[in-house]
This record gives structure tokens, sequence and C-alpha cells, in this order.
């Protein structure tokens, strides 16, 4: 059968061509590979190479023809023994299956008109986005009566959370700087490398690309690694894999290969670091479909959603805060404490004006929410706890009650969580908010060093109960 | 891991390369170039497609390459891993991968490895021990280094292949870890496809070291320089490298050296190299020339390649069939697979 040899598209926005050259004549022989043809299109001059084997039977688009269409037929190619006459009844390409067919003959437009009509809107039908599913959040595990509570720092509970998941599953081990023999650069992981062994506690090189990398590659094998970085300003240099390669391959591959692993670490400002040590990451990672993010405050939490983001079978960012880590709180002693991702937790009740924070920035917003009250404003604070999937029914069924929110975060303001929630309340809540939504941030500044400089750019106390009173017209 | 304690000099040699590789048996040329046949024809069928408008965006070719992953699949038993970037056909049917889920994946329908969601650079597969398809040049390395990592954490013997090109060579990742591989001794083996250039860049515009068999040097890994064009010297050196890998030695270096025929990818006018040097290339050492000749001076007919050829074809056409006439994924799955 003779081939039709058809213009090609040489770019994805390529849609028509100049026919520059051949460099085969009719009745030459023709090796898939050969040289043909030269195509101009705007941006360069690209050569046509034959797929199949024969002779050029016919040239259909002589050499200097302007503007060709792709697709258009511009050669045939004979196989052996075919003559030239075949050419004509060479098959025409069949046109790219998923664009719709060309317009029909004039004379039925009129009859085929509506029914086109109806198809247009057929496909628009097909191609308007679904809904986009709704997360929904279980609540907190029933704490039993009379269940002991133990004072123990978040330090202490995140190290609990990974031995006793540790203990609970040998796929999992935990890898970062400083981690195995020195503790823990900040003493979190004390005590794993002596119970679990070298094995399954290993310190790594300096490195956070390198080792980002390995442990999606091992979690894609069916590991469940926790990485922790020394701090997450330097997950910066790992932010690739995490996003590229952890975030995204389970969706690129259509469900196939996932990941399950946990990058934990000190997230946000530190004391007296200075810029490239004091950063908060939290919107930085909860913009990523295909990952989740927790940022919890207290120390049950620390401990009940480490291990959820352990036994999660998704990427899990798991942002600890430093200043927090030798803070103490009780933590229910439970075989198996284990807290919901993706539920919010009501800090304080209160009905005047509801505070929103998470992670270190419900620090300012408990001692905010006492101020208030001496004056009368009984303030709700709401413990995000994570981030990415957020739990807009919490908020909104608090601002429901109070008409009046204030977000809390020390990040700064510009496409932040804050700015998150603040749209979400708009979206969901609009009839029931009595004032804007208020943002108490950390400035638009990058950290500074000195000691009074350094206070400046982080959010008060005083700012947050300012900005509560304002929202309540007080 | 008792392993037994060699120098890198001692593996290899650094830079060295084997001079005239061992010869295959006649099954093991026919099925050299029946699989190098089938990414052939595959590849120029999807340059096809793509002219047509079927397959959109990128598209990197592997034509000329193909005996690199025909010849290391060959030294590879079952349970072992490859990883590669974007130019990625050739190593998922050389792991065995139905051409039609790989073609459909292309043109981006529902039948394809990733339900159309991935495209031309995304494609795995479990069963068949392919974990992509990555499109971060040098992202790929530190991911096979994470599946080797994997395979001695469980203490299994088997090995990971990283497959990446001479212009990933340069990425800050490689030797990050190039250095954890050969530290905690991870069953991996880097083959580096040496095509000459990265895009548009030549390697001596873009490299210091232009032996990349000695890019381990500082780390102590061995590596060697392997005729990427010639199938049997691939095989060969792959049974060397997967050997010391198994063995529990650590990581090995493959430097391939190969040429790709046509451009970076479909819209590249390649102007930065002559015709004649791809021309030269093609004639003298083209990897399935190669075997062809080899079959035919040991007396199989013309015939019975022939027929090699049309069995391919006959593959590769009902892929493209198949990947243009499956439908493009369901509306509902643009929200499936984000999480699990
Ligand atoms: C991190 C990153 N930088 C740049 C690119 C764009 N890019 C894609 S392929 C490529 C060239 C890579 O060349 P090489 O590693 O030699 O592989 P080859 O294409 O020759 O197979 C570049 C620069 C990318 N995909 N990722
Ligand atoms: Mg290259």
């Amino acid at each position: 059968m003779p081939i039709q040899v058809l213009m090609p598209a040489l770019s994805p926005t390529m849609e028509k061509g100049n026919l520059a050259k051949w460099l085969k004549k009719e009745g030459e022989t023709i090796k898939s590979g050969d040289v043909i043809a030269e195509i101009e299109t705007d941006k360069a001059t690209m050569e046509v190479e034959a797929t199949d084997e024969g002779t050029l039977g016919k040239i259909l688009v002589p050499e200097g023809t302007a503007d060709v269409a792709v697709n258009t037929p511009i050669a045939v190619i004979l196989a052996d023994g075919e003559d030239a006459s075949a050419a004509a009844a060479a098959p025409k390409a069949p046109p790219p299956a998923a664009k719709a067919a060309p317009a029909e003959a004039k004379s039925q437009a009129q009859s085929e008109d509506k029914e086109a009509h109806a198809r247009a809107e057929a496909e628009e039908g097909k191609s308007k986005a679904p809904a986009a599913p709704q997360a929904v959040a279980e609540a907190d595990p029933e704490v039993p009566a009379g269940t002991e509570m133990v004072t123990m720092t978040i330090r202490e509970a995140l190290r609990d959370a990974m031995a006793e998941e540790m203990r609970r599953d040998g796929d999992i081990f935990l890898m970062g700087e400083e981690v195995a023999e020195y503790q823990g650069a900040y003493k979190v992981s004390q005590g794993l490398l002596e119970e679990f062994g070298a094995r399954r506690v290993i310190d790594t090189p300096i490195t956070e690309h390198g080792f980002a990398g390995v442990g999606v590659g091992a979690a894609m094998a069916g590991l469940k690694p926790i990485v922790e970085f020394m701090t997450f300003n330097f997950a910066m240099q790992a932010i690739d894999q995490i996003i590229n390669s952890a975030a995204k391959t389970l969706y690129m591959s259509g469900g196939q290969m996932g990941c399950s692993i946990v990058f934990r670490g000190p997230n946000g400002a530190a004391a007296r670091v200075a810029a490239q040590h004091s950063q908060d990451y939290s919107a930085w990672y909860s913009q990523i479909p295909g990952l989740k993010v927790i940022a919890p405050y207290s120390a049950a939490d620390y401990k009940g959603l480490l291990k959820a983001a352990i036994r999660d079978p998704n990427p899990v960012i798991f942002l600890e805060n430093e200043i927090l880590y030798g803070h103490t709180g009780p933590v229910p002693k439970l075989a198996d404490y284990v807290l919901p991702i993706g539920k919010a937790r009501i800090a304080r009740a209160g009905s005047h004006v509801t505070l929103i924070a998470w992670s270190n920035g419900m620090t300012y917003a408990l001692k905010a929410a006492e101020e208030l009250a001496k004056e009368g404003i009984e303030a709700e604070v709401v413990d995000l706890r994570t981030l990415r999937p957020m739990d807009t029914e919490s908020i909104v069924a608090s601002v429901q009650k109070t008409g009046r929110a204030v977000v809390v975060e020390e990040g700064w303001q510009q496409s932040g969580v804050g700015a998150e929630v603040a749209a979400r309340l708009m979206e969901h809540a609009f009839d029931y908010l009595d004032a804007p939504v208020a943002r108490v941030s950390g400035k638009d500044v990058p950290m500074p060093y000195a000691a009074n400089l350094e206070k400046l750019a982080l959010p008060s106390v005083a700012e947050v109960v300012e900005a509560a009173k304002a929202v309540c017209y007080r | 891991m008792a392993a037994p304690k060699k120098s890198a000099a001692q593996a290899a040699g650094n830079g060295s390369r084997s001079l005239s590789p061992p010869e295959f048996t006649r099954e093991q040329e026919l099925h050299a170039l029946r699989d190098m046949l089938l990414i052939r024809r595959f590849e120029e069928k999807a340059g096809q497609l793509y002219g047509m408008g079927a397959i959109g965006g990128f598209c990197h070719l592997y034509i000329g390459q193909e005996a690199i992953v025909v010849g290391m699949q060959m030294a590879l038993k079952d349970g072992d891993q490859v990883i590669t970037g974007y130019r990625d056909h050739g190593h998922m049917l050389a792991c065995g991968m139905d051409a039609k889920g790989v073609m459909a994946e292309l043109t981006g329908r529902r039948g394809g490895y990733s339900k159309g969601k991935g495209g031309s650079m995304h494609m795995f597969s479990m069963e068949k021990n392919f974990f992509g398809g990555h499109g971060i040049v040098g992202a790929q390395v530190s991911l096979g280094t994470g599946l080797a990592f994997a395979n001695r954490y469980r203490g299994n013997d088997n090995v990971s292949l990283a497959y990446f090109g001479d212009g990933a060579s340069n990425q800050g990742q490689v030797y990050e870890s190039f250095n954890m591989a050969e530290l905690w001794k991870l069953p991996v083996i880097y083959i580096i496809e040496n095509n000459r250039y990265a895009m548009g860049t030549s390697v001596t515009r873009s490299s210091a070291q232009t032996d990349f068999s000695k890019r381990g040097v500082s780390f102590n890994i061995p590596g060697e320089q392997v005729d990427g064009m010639d199938v049997r010297a691939v095989k060969a050196a792959g049974d060397k490298a997967v050997k010391w890998c198994r063995e529990g030695n650590g990581p090995f270096i493959l430097e391939m050296q190969t040429y790709r025929y046509r451009g970076h990818s479909m819209s590249d006018p390649a102007k930065y190299r002559t015709r004649e040097e791809v021309d030269k290339v093609r004639h003298d050492s083209d990897p399935i020339e190669q075997v062809r000749n080899r079959l035919l001076a040991a007396k199989v007919t013309e015939d019975e390649l022939k027929k090699i050829d049309a069995g391919v074809r006959e593959i590769v056409n009902a892929a493209a069939d198949f990947a243009q006439n499956d439908p493009e994924p369901d509306v509902s799955e643009l929200y499936t697979d984000i999480y699990r």
C-alpha cells in the first residue's frame, strides 16, 4: 500500500509551515531515517525524516510552497513493486482521533446546526471540571475517662511517636543529619539509635537534596522513611524532590506508585539566628496538591499527629517548632494515641471573636485570649493543626458563632496561610462576618538579627489583642 | 553485609574499556535485534504521531541508543529495578512493558500506563519494576539510589539501574548520591548515557571531565567506558557491574558512549551539529545494523530478518491504533490519584 507523507507538526503550537526544499526526487529510494525535506516554521528550519521505506512516488506539494497546513499530504511513498499510478489511491491519513470531525457539507448545515449545538453543549459538559472532592475529617478519638495524663516535652512526644511506630513496623526508618550518634541536632531522636540500631537510625552526610531523593526512592520501593531536616530552611535544597518527586508521582503514575514518607523538622522563627535560619514554610508546602501538611502546637497533638503522619500512605510535611520543643503538656497514656489528619481543634471556647492559629502562632493567640477575657471579650481559639487538607468546616462553624475572625501566623502575609483562611471565610461565611477578617503576621522583611528588630518582625500578643478588638469594633 | 573488600582500581580501573566483547549466541543476537527494532520502530511511529498532532508536549526519542537498554536488560534478573529520565520509551519497552500502554500514554489516553495523566516523560510499572520516567534532569539518580537503599535495607540481592545523560551528570545531586551510595555500599549501577549532547550543548562545552567513567573517582566508585552502540559490549559491561553490585561491593558507573540520531525533542532543529556527523554515526556504528550484519554473516537469511521486522511493525501499528482510538481519560479522573 502506498503511504502518504503528511506535513508534520514540529512543535505543539505549529499549525502551518513552509515547504522549503525537497532533498529527494521522485523515483528515489528511501530508507527510514533519510531526510526527505526541509520545513521552515516561524522558529526554525527543520528536517523531515522518512519513517517508511520504499520509493518517493509522487511529490504532492512542490518546494517553495508557503503556509502548508499541518497534516496536509505532501508526498507519497511507494512500497516495492508499486507504481506511481497507485499513488492516487493512497489512503488519507486518519485525522488525529481526539480532534472533532471537520464541518459537514453546506447543504446539510441547517438541519445539523441543532445537532451540532447539542453536541457542543455535551462537549462543554464533558470539559467542565468536576467539583473538587471535599476533605472530610474524622473527630479526635475518645480518650477514656480516667486515662492517665503524662506531662512531657514536645521533644519527648515526638521521640515517643517515632519509637512507637518503629516498634510496630520494621519498614519505618529515620534518616537525617545528626539523628543517630549525636541524638538529633535538637535532641529529638534521643535514644532511637540505641533501641533500633544503625540500620534504622541513619546519619546522613550534609546532603539535603540527595538524601531527600534517596528517601523518596526508598519510599517508592515501599519503605516508610522519616526524613529529618535539621531545620526546614535547609529543605529548600531538597524542595524539588519533595514537590516534583514525592508529591506528584502518585498522580503522574495514574495511582500506581505513591510514596509513604514523612519530612519533619523545625520550621519557622528560631531565636536570634537571622534571616536564613528563621523562616516559616507553612504557606510554601500547603499549596501543593499531593502533600499533607501538619503544624501542631500542643504536646499531645505532636504525638498523635506524628504517629498519624508516619502511618499515612502519602507524603507528609510535619512542621515542628524549635521554640516549642522544650514546652510541656499533658499527653494521654494510651497504647496507641493517633489523631486524625485534617481536623482543627477548639483550644478555647468563646463567643465574641475567633482567633485562628497553628504551631507557635497559638502561643500568641492563647495569651491574647486571656488578655481579651479581662476586658470582657471571650475569644474562641481554633488550632488548625493541619494546614492541608484544611479543616474549613471547623473555622466556618466558629465564625458562624462569633461573626469575627483574626488569623495569627509567624509567616509573611502575602500568599500566606492567613490569606487562605480569610479567603475561605469570605467564600463560606460571608453572611456571618460582622467585620473583615484581620491578619496578624510576620512583618514583610527578612528576619533581622538584632533583638529589638527581631521582636518587631514577629507577631505579638498586643497586636493580636488590638486586631481582635478592632474586628469587635472596641 | 559480608562484602569482599576490593579497591575501585582492582574492580575495573577507571576509564578502562574492554576491547572486543564476547560473542553472542544466535538466540541472543536475535533477541537483541528484535528488542532494538521494537524500540526503533516504536520511536519512529511516535515521531509520526507527533507530526500528526496526536502526541503533544515534549517527546524525546531514543533512536540510536537502543543497544544500551537492551544490552543492560539482558544482564538483569527478576526483581532488579530500573529508573530513568524523560527519554524513557526505550527503557520501558526493554523492561517488557506493553507497547500499547506506552503509546496510549503518549497520546494521553485512558489506556496509557498512567491513565493519560503522566505523558511521555512520566510512566511507571510496578509489575515490571520500572520506576519512571522522571522529568527533572538528575532527580532519578537520587531516586534510583533510594531504590538501592531499599534493597540493601531489606537484605535482598536486587540491583537498581539508574540511567541518566551526559548533561544530567553535572547535577549536584548526582554527586550527593554517589557519596551516599559508596558510603553505604548500595547496589546501584549508574548508567551514564553519553550521547554527546544535552539539548544543544555538547559534552565538551559543558563538562570539565569528559570521561564520565571517572566521575566517581573521588568517591572510589569504579567506572568503565563502554561502546554503547555494540549491544554485546553493553551486556558484558552490565554483567560485570551487576555482579559487583550483587556481591555487595557498592555502586558501579558505566559510561555508555552513544549517539542520538534525532533532535533533543521533536521541536529541536539540531543546528548545533552537522548532518554529516549524524550520518557518519548512522552509517558506521548503528547498533541495529551491527547485529543485522553479524546475523547475515552467520547465514541468517534476509527473509528471516524481514519477518522479525514485520512482527515488530505489527506490534507498533497495533499500539498506534490503540493509542489513537482509546478514549481520553474520563473527566472524573481529574481529582483521583492525588492521595491514597
Ligand atoms: C533540573 C532541570 N533542568 C533543566 C531541564 C530541561 N532539560 C530537559 S532535558 C535537558 C538536557 C539533558 O541532557 P542529557 O542529560 O545529556 O540527556 P539527553 O537528553 O541527552 O538524553 C534539559 C536541559 C530539566 N528538565 N530539568
Ligand atoms: Mg545527552
